[in-house]
C-alpha cells in the first residue's frame, strides 16, 4: 500500500474523534474520492467469525452494554498501555489510555468497520499520545516519516567473519551458540525478558514502534503498515534492525549467564 | 528454480544474517528463498543465528504475557462508560 493511503486514512480516523491535529501540514482529505479498500482488506484478513464477533460486540456497544465495554477494556487496555509508553512518560501513558476510551466511546457511532476495531482504537490512541507527547517535549516516534536508510548500521559486528579476500570470506569466524542448549530457567527468565524490554527502549522510535507492535504485540505486519503509515518495504527494514538489536543484547547476556 | 541466465551467486554469513528477518517474515522472493535455503543447508553458524532470531521473537512475545497486568483504571472506565451512556440515552 502507499504511504498516501494511509495518510488520508489517518486523518479521516483524526478527525472523527474531534480533530487532534494528526498528521500536520496534510492537505485536506477529499472526500468525493471512493474510499480506498485497503482497509477492508484488513477486516478481510480476519476470519469471518472473528468479522461476525467483533460486529455484535460493536452492537452491544452501541447498546450500551456495559459487559461488552469491559470486555473491550480487559482485551485492549494492557496493550494499549504498553504503545502510549512508547510516547508518552508513565504517568501521562495512563491517561493517555483513558482519554483513549473516552474517544472510542464518542466515535463508536461513527467506527465504519473498514479496519479492524483494534486498529481504529490503536489509531485514536496514537493521535492522542502524540498530541500529549509533543506537549511533553518527548522525542515523538514518527514512523511514517522516518527513513530507515539513514540507520544502516550491520545486524553483526563485521569483525565476527572472516575478513574479505580470504578463504571463507565473510563467513562466521566462530559459529553463534545455539541458545537451545541453554536451559530454560536462563533463556525463559524474567532477568532475559527484561535485557529484551531495556534493548527495545534504547532503539530508535520508529524500530521501537514497528518491534512492539509486530514481536511483542503480535500485530500482523499490514495491521502495522496501516497503524504507523509504513510501506511494506520500510516496515521490513525497521523491524529487521530492531530484531538485530535485540538479538544482539540478548546474545551478549545469555554469553554471560553462561 | 528456473535458471536465470546470469549464474546465482551463493549467498554468505554476512548476506544472511542481513535478510534472516525478510526470510522468517517469508518476504523473500523466490529465488533469494532457495539461496537462503541452500546457505542454510551448508552453514551451521547461520542455522544457530536463524534459531537465535526465531527465539528472540519468543522472548520478545513474553514482555506482553508479562505485562497482562489486570487494568487497574477498569473502574474509573466504567463510570465512564455510564456517563456515555446515558448522554446518548438522553439525545
Amino acid at each position: 500500500m502507499t504511504m498516501a493511503i494511509a495518510l488520508e486514512l489517518d486523518q479521516r480516523s483524526g478527525r472523527s474523534f474531534g480533530g487532534l491535529g494528526y498528521p500536520p501540514n496534510l492537505p485536506p482529505a477529499r472526500p468525493t474520492v471512493p474510499a480506498p479498500r485497503h482497509e477492508g482488506s484488513l477486516r478481510e484478513s480476519m476470519s469471518e467469525a472473528a468479522i461476525g464477533a467483533e460486529d455484535q460486540l460493536i452492537a452491544r456497544l452501541r447498546r450500551g452494554d456495559e459487559a461488552a465495554f469491559v470486555e473491550l477494556v480487559e482485551r485492549h487496555g494492557p496493550a494499549l498501555l504498553r504503545v502510549a509508553r512508547m510516547y508518552c512518560t508513565e504517568s501521562v501513558a495512563e491517561e493517555v489510555v483513558q482519554e483513549t476510551w473516552i474517544g472510542v466511546l464518542n466515535g463508536l457511532d461513527r467506527f465504519e468497520g473498514r479496519a479492524s476495531l483494534r486498529t481504529w482504537i490503536f489509531r485514536i490512541l496514537a493521535n492522542i499520545a502524540r498530541t500529549r507527547g509533543e506537549r511533553e517535549h518527548r522525542q515523538v516516534p514518527f514512523s511514517a516519516f522516518a527513513n530507515p536508510s539513514a540507520d544502516a548500521e550491520p545486524a553483526v559486528d563485521p569483525d565476527r567473519f572472516n575478513p574479505p579476500g580470504t578463504e571463507w570470506a565473510n563467513h562466521w569466524i566462530s559459529h553463534p551458540r545455539r541458545w537451545d542448549e541453554l536451559p530454560e530457567v536462563v533463556s525463559e527468565s524474567s532477568e532475559t525478558v527484561a535485557v529484551a524490554r531495556r534493548a527495545i527502549d534504547a532503539l530508535p522510535p520508529a524500530q521501537r514502534d514497528v518491534i512492539t507492535l509486530r514481536d511483542v504485540e503480535g500485530w500482523s505486519s499490514e495491521e502495522v503498515c496501516a497503524s504507523l503509515s509504513l510501506s511494506a518495504v520500510n516496515q521490513r527494514v525497521l523491524l529487521h534492525r530492531a530484531r538485530a538489536k535485540v538479538r544482539a543484547a540478548l546474545e551478549q547476556h545469555l554469553e554471560m549467564a553462561r | 528454480m528456473t535458471a536465470d541466465r546470469t549464474t546465482v551467486e551463493p549467498m554468505d554469513c554476512r548476506e544472511f544474517v542481513e535478510i534472516v528477518s525478510d526470510y522468517i517474515e517469508a518476504a523473500l522472493a523466490e529465488t533469494e528463498r532457495l539461496r537462503t535455503e541452500a546457505h542454510l543447508a551448508g552453514c551451521a553458524g547461520c542455522r544457530a543465528y536463524l534459531d537465535q532470531m526465531e527465539r528472540t521473537i519468543t522472548i520478545l512475545r513474553r514482555i506482553a504475557d508479562r505485562d497482562a497486568d489486570v487494568v487497574a483504571q477498569r473502574a474509573t472506565l466504567v463510570e465512564r462508560f455510564r456517563a456515555w451512556r446515558d448522554s446518548r440515552d438522553t439525545r
